[in-house]
């Protein structure tokens, strides 16, 4: 394939993966919109207006960083977990699979996808936010960055849970036992410095804790981890976990026999 | 000689250990109508889904119009389409965004995948159906519509494995129109089937396949010249009560009554039909109708698979 064929490629499996979950939408978009609405309510406004300030912040300012990354990493992973295994469960994986498409560019269409639902997810929830307090934007560049590489890094997360997935238990054991665990102690409703030395030791090798410390950084200014050691974190995840993916594509891992 | 497909020493072992291709040896002619038949299990659709990338090899080499898959598997596959047995599409999706998805995978720019997906679904009847979803579609249509995917690309090879399993005779013979149509304008297919009518009508090049080895690899022509005997049905205006009272077969001509206004005759290639109406008209009985017992590539292939089996 020429580099236009290529192009045409990948902008037909994005514009699938976008029109697949926006034509779901109530599955896609309304729920998290409902769960951050909650968590605004319930640990913003009620309880966060009984607590002191954190690194000078009000409770509710503190955790909305954390809780629109929260939307991001759901929906990022829930969106290619979900995709690839029901293309891959209805074997519609194979309409690519014949093709001459390269195995890199399905991944990167199905992480696009993925990102593109982290994103709008992400966005409705910051504009859920605004009802409820000020946005503050501290750093654009690191902002954005860290939004997007997180988006990615979990969009190949849920690639590869997929294509281990042989049951769709299988695709909901990992966000539930794994993912939710690791991003509620990731430090979205608390600064690491609360607690004891042990359990901060134990926090800092949960790499959801620098995406979030990162993403507080662009919105705040504020980060319990230095922000350099949070992208190289996230960049070496994303390398690995992209790498990974091409090579289980490339063996055909649960996909061909 | 062009050839469409080269398949050298295919071998295939699953991971439960099961050894379903047994060095396979198979060219297919730039052009060909070929078929692939065998029982079920005996490794067409392993070799179907190895030629179509779906199924990885365990050894030897695949060509596709000279590209090896090996080395040179995106031109390779670039030259394939391919119709499978089950139906592989996303259900919630029309039947249109489903062909034009295809043409995208291919690389095809949208304005020409329009023009394709049009011109395809209108031949396979399907353009009125184009926004309707792929689950509210007949099984036939289903079948129409993987046909309409995989030549949306117009690959130069169609590969269709059971094409007309489950659809109706009519949808069956349009189906073969098609096919037989699309194969005159230079298009190469390799047909599975079960029924064997359908080889026997369409193919010109025939491979049987059987237990992992191919059994046979022949013209369709020169299969079915091996047949020396053919069966016949006849039947009678009026009863035979008595009319062939001291018969005696003819050499290369065996008559058994079936019933009162029924016969059955074995003929060999050497005899003379004629020569057995003449004998029938002379005892009183009018061949109204006749019929051949059974598809005669039928039977050659239940005598070959029967052979491998001993």
């Amino acid at each position: 394939m020429n580099l236009q064929q290529q192009l045409t490629a990948f902008r037909t499996l994005v514009t699938k993966e976008i029109r697949r979950f926006a034509r779901i939408w109530v599955q896609t978009v309304v729920p998290p919109v409902i769960t951050t609405g909650l968590y605004f309510i319930i640990f913003g406004q009620l309880i966060g207006s009984q607590l002191s300030a954190i690194d000078g912040y009000s409770y509710m300012d503190y955790i909305v960083p954390g809780i629109i990354l929260m939307a991001i990493i759901n929906n990022a992973y829930a969106n290619v977990v979900s995709s690839f295994y029901m293309s891959k469960f209805s074997h519609f994986i194979e309409e690519m699979l014949v093709s001459p498409m390269p195995n890199y560019l399905i991944l990167a269409g199905y992480v696009v996808g993925g990102v593109a639902r982290g994103l709008t997810v992400g966005l409705v929830v910051a504009i859920i936010a605004t009802f409820f307090t000020d946005i503050n934007i501290y750093s654009y560049p690191v902002l954005f960055s860290v939004v997007i590489l997180t988006a990615i890094l979990f969009s190949l997360g849920g690639f590869i849970n997929a294509i281990y997935a042989n049951s769709f238990d299988d695709i909901s054991i990992i966000p539930t036992f794994v993912l939710i665990p690791l991003t509620y102690l990731g430090g979205i409703f608390y600064s690491i410095d609360m607690l004891p030395s042990f359990w901060q030791s134990v926090s800092l090798g949960n790499p959801i804790l620098y995406m979030i410390n990162a993403m507080r950084y662009g919105m705040l200014g504020v980060s319990d981890i230095h922000l350099g050691t949070a992208f190289a974190i996230i960049i070496l995840f994303v390398v690995v976990l992209f790498s990974f993916c091409l090579y289980l594509l490339n063996t055909g891992k649960g996909i061909r026999s | 000689m062009t050839l469409a497909l080269e398949i050298k020493d295919l071998h295939k072992t699953y991971r439960n250990g099961m050894h379903a291709l047994k060095g396979i040896h198979l060219e297919v002619k730039k052009g060909d109508f070929f078929a692939l038949l065998g029982p079920n299990g005996a490794g067409k659709s392993t070799t179907i889904g190895i030629i179509s990338s779906l199924v990885n090899k365990s050894s030897g080499t695949v060509k596709i119009f000279g590209y090896d898959m090996d080395t040179e598997l995106e031109t390779a596959k670039s030259f394939i389409g391919l119709v499978p047995q089950e139906f592989n599409f996303n259900q919630f999706e029309p039947a249109i965004e489903i062909v034009m998805n295809q043409a995208g995978f291919y690389g095809i720019p949208r304005k020409l995948a329009q023009q394709r997906a049009e011109k395809y679904l209108q031949q396979l009847g399907l353009w009125e159906k184009r926004y309707a979803m792929a689950r509210e579609l007949s099984g036939g249509m289903k079948r129409r519509l993987m046909i309409a995917r995989a030549l949306v690309h117009e690959p130069k090879v169609l590969i269709l494995d059971e094409p007309t399993a489950g659809v109706d005779i009519e949808i069956r013979r349009s189906m073969w129109r098609f096919l037989t149509e699309i194969n005159q304008q230079g298009t190469t297919i390799i047909l599975t089937t079960h029924y064997l009518e359908e080889a026997e009508n369409l193919c010109k090049h025939i491979a049987i396949i059987n237990n992992g080895i191919v059994v046979e690899n022949t013209e369709m022509k020169s299969l079915l010249a091996r047949l020396h005997m053919e069966t016949f049905i006849l039947n009678s205006r009026d009863c035979l009560d008595g009319k062939l009272d001291n018969w005696q077969d003819h050499p290369g001509c065996a008559l058994r009554v079936v019933d009162e206004t029924t016969l059955e005759v074995d003929i060999s290639k050497q005899y003379s039909i004629n020569a057995l109406f003449a004998e029938l008209d002379s005892r009183g009985i009018q061949v109204i109708s006749m019929r051949t017992k059974s598809n005669r590539l039928e039977e050659l292939f239940v005598h070959l698979v029967e052979e491998g089996i001993q």
